[in-house]
């Protein structure tokens, strides 16, 4: 296993499409240098034209050492934008990628393994699932849905793992009960050796790490990877101010605070982009409307009493529920 | 006569030449440590197979190794200190447990969810700590070389670690043809009948073992003693055996030994002499460089330290004379760039070694032939 935090930015082709699930579609695309990407890599993508929008995207499977790469892209109004560009994707067409980067690195030597996968979420944990399986691994996968028509890989999966699946749909009224799951984990034997891996929407993590936490289970074996890309509230516009600059700027709901901001020249400072390093806390020196916070820097107290945010991920949402009313935060820049 | 000219010598290697830099395969197990080199008290430091590694036991004793930098900026953790279950980077205080997650960061409450350093696979087997530095998911511990005379009771004997100045292979070709201890040892194990005398290579699997038998000669110094310790006051004619297995990607076990001449130890009755298992497992530290792990076990006279440290004492004189011999020719390999290897019969049993690690290599998806200097990596 190898830690990839930096690797070069080259050309992909898309040489494969297809719809795996109602808004979900798979994308394979063949790097320019090949490099195998393990369970847990993602790779980003530019998704702005020449501009610095990039997205994060898990590499479902990884062929031929990396020379095939597999991700699957959910058009969703409240992401952060960039799967409409990869919705509209031809065979043939060019991405600029980089290599495969790891943030989420599958642990050896755990008792037992439980992935949790929330809507697309599951494309972080295809991989590990079946890196689990041919380990000969003690696992069980967990995965979490609306409707079975928006679960990608559903079958593919159960197929592949079977008693080992667990399958939770809202609309089946067999909705995840994170508490049962949680409780079950601190009950069996291996409880302090057990590593949950999770990837799905902000709400369903956070009652996983809250549940953990009231069992007293390990912090450090409660694996998870976020984007940013879910929040609390479906994303919606909204307006910074900048009174040290004295300036007013519009987020859109498929940008962020920090994209606006550079995109209007604004100088940042900023890392991760996705809510994990804290490099872009900025004060918030007055609200209307409410914060979601979304990253997963500041500690749930911090969310609640202190007044920072996450330039990369932090978004507003207006209190009421006109057409017109947009929320206005100002905000204080390091 | 023509006009026309011969065309230029061809500089390109013959396609047979053997690689001289040989590459090492990632997916092995290879011996990082002896086991007491490896403490809860302070991290070892020791890089395998060209990635640097910070070698350190838990709170259980359960040997640990992690990449030996730190997830922010890249501090030596091998600096660092133990804390129970947890290494903390001796630069900004960041902690990680053993299976390489950070635990800990300075002025923040929450710890970043990508902060995690890799975690090799380790197996602790026949008193060496061994480590897996390539894709985790294919760590067999039940592929570890067999070296079970390490600690097997049956067994008696002891070893040290060599920092070779050379690429791994030359140990192993050095290992795997023993006609130059005539010339490299002549004061203590060489002899003339070893390279007058036939041997046999065989090869299976992962393996490849070379059989040299030298009847009723002559025991040089080294096994005279040894006859002696066992046999006190021996006198006259040995039948000497050299057995060397070699097991994928660089273990070397040679069953070496003297026995009485024609008491029948070629026919499989040892007990008429004194028998030694020379164990050997190399590890790659970078192209240039390896870890040349030895022990000499016996299997009589079990309970005499003293033999154990003259044992231990005469084979570390011994291979210092291969370890000179060894860093000499690497700088005759660098120094001479343009010359290729070419191999003899003797080669035999280190050519079918070569092709066993270009398989596995081939496999990785990588040549056997590494770098030339300044080539990158």
């Amino acid at each position: 296993m190898v830690v990839q935090a930096q690797t070069r930015w080259q050309r992909a082709r898309v040489v494969e499409l297809a719809d795996v699930a109602d808004g979900v579609r798979r994308i394979v695309v063949e790097p320019e240098y090949p490099e195998h990407a393990a369970p847990g890599t993602h790779i980003d993508v530019e998704t702005g034209n020449g501009t610095r929008r990039v997205r994060s995207y898990s590499v479902v499977r990884s062929e031929g050492r990396g020379r095939r790469l597999t991700l699957s892209v959910q058009l969703s109004p409240t992401s952060r934008g960039g799967s409409a560009a990869m919705h509209r994707l031809r065979v043939g067409d060019e991405l600029t990628v980089t290599g495969p980067l790891q943030s989420f690195p599958l642990a050896v030597g755990a008792t037992r393994y439980v992935l949790v996968a929330g809507g697309i979420g599951v494309t972080a944990l295809v991989a590990m699932a079946s890196a689990l399986r041919r380990r000969g691994a003690d696992y069980e996968l967990v995965l979490v849905g609306r409707s079975r028509a928006v679960m990608a890989y559903l079958d593919d999966l159960v197929a592949e793992h079977g008693d080992r699946v667990r399958v939770h749909v809202d609309d089946e009224g067999t909705s995840l009960a994170v508490d049962d799951l949680v409780a079950g984990i601190a009950q069996a034997p291996a409880s302090a050796a057990t590593e949950l891996y999770m990837c799905g929407p902000i709400g369903l993590m956070d009652a996983i790490a809250r549940s953990w936490d009231e069992h007293d289970l390990p912090t450090t074996n409660l694996r998870f990877e976020t984007f940013g890309s879910s929040g609390r509230h479906p994303a919606e516009e909204f307006l910074v101010r900048l009174p040290q600059l004295d300036r007013e700027i519009t987020v859109a709901p498929d940008t962020s605070i920090l994209d606006a901001l550079e995109a209007a020249g604004v100088d940042t400072l900023s890392e991760c982009r996705k809510g994990e390093c804290g490099l872009c806390l900025a004060k918030v020196v007055g609200a209307t409307g409410t914060i979601d916070h979304r990253d997963v820097f500041l500690s749930e107290s911090q969310k609640e009493h202190s007044n920072s945010l996450c330039l990369c991920v932090s978004r507003a949402v207006a209190a009421g529920s006109g057409p017109n009313q947009h929320a206005v935060i100002s905000l204080h820049l390091t | 006569m023509t006009l026309t000219s011969p065309p230029p010598a061809e500089t390109a290697p013959p396609p047979t030449a053997a690689a001289k830099i040989f590459n090492y395969p990632r997916n092995a197990w290879y011996v990082a440590a002896w086991d007491h080199e490896v403490t809860g008290k302070r991290p070892l430091a020791r890089t395998i197979a060209g990635v640097p590694l910070a070698l350190w036991r838990n709170s259980e004793g359960r040997a640990v190794a992690l990449a030996d930098a730190c997830w922010h900026r890249l501090a030596p953790l091998s600096k660092g200190k133990i804390l129970g279950d947890e290494l903390q980077c001796p630069y900004h205080g960041l902690r990680y447990n053993a299976t390489g997650r950070c635990t800990g960061m300075p002025a923040q409450e929450t710890i970043n969810p990508s902060a995690v350093v890799p975690s090799y696979p380790v197996v602790e087997r026949y008193r060496y700590v061994w480590v897996w530095v390539g894709d985790p998911d294919l760590a067999d511990p039940t592929t570890v070389p067999d070296m079970y005379q390490m600690d097997d009771p049956a067994w008696a004997g002891d070893g040290e670690t060599i920092h070779a100045d050379c690429n791994y292979q030359l140990v192993l070709d050095n290992l795997m043809d023993l006609t130059h201890e005539e010339f490299v040892h002549s004061s203590s194990i060489g002899q003339e009948e070893l390279s007058e005398a036939e041997f046999d290579v065989t090869h299976e699997g992962n393996t490849v073992t070379v059989t040299r038998w030298m009847r009723d000669i002559t025991p040089p110094p080294f096994w005279l003693k040894n006859m002696r310790d066992k046999f006190p006051g021996f006198e006259g004619k040995v039948d000497r055996w050299q057995i060397i297995t070699f097991e994928a990607p660089s273990t070397i076990r040679i069953d070496v030994g003297v026995a009485k001449a024609g008491t029948g130890a070629p026919e499989g009755d040892r007990s008429q002499g004194v028998n030694g298992y020379v164990m050997n497992t190399i590890t790659p530290e970078t192209d240039r460089t390896c870890h040349y792990f030895w022990a000499f076990m016996r299997n009589y006279c079990l309970n005499s330290q003293t033999i154990t440290t003259q044992l231990r004492q005469g084979v570390r004189g011994v291979f210092g004379e291969d370890e000179d011999m060894l860093r000499a020719q690497q700088r005759a390999i660098e120094a001479n760039p343009e010359h290729e290897f070419y191999s003899l019969n003797i080669d035999a049993g280190g050519m079918w070694v070569r092709q066993i690690l270009e398989r596995m290599l081939a496999a990785e998806g990588r040549p056997s032939s590494a770098p030339a200097l300044g080539q990158g990596v």
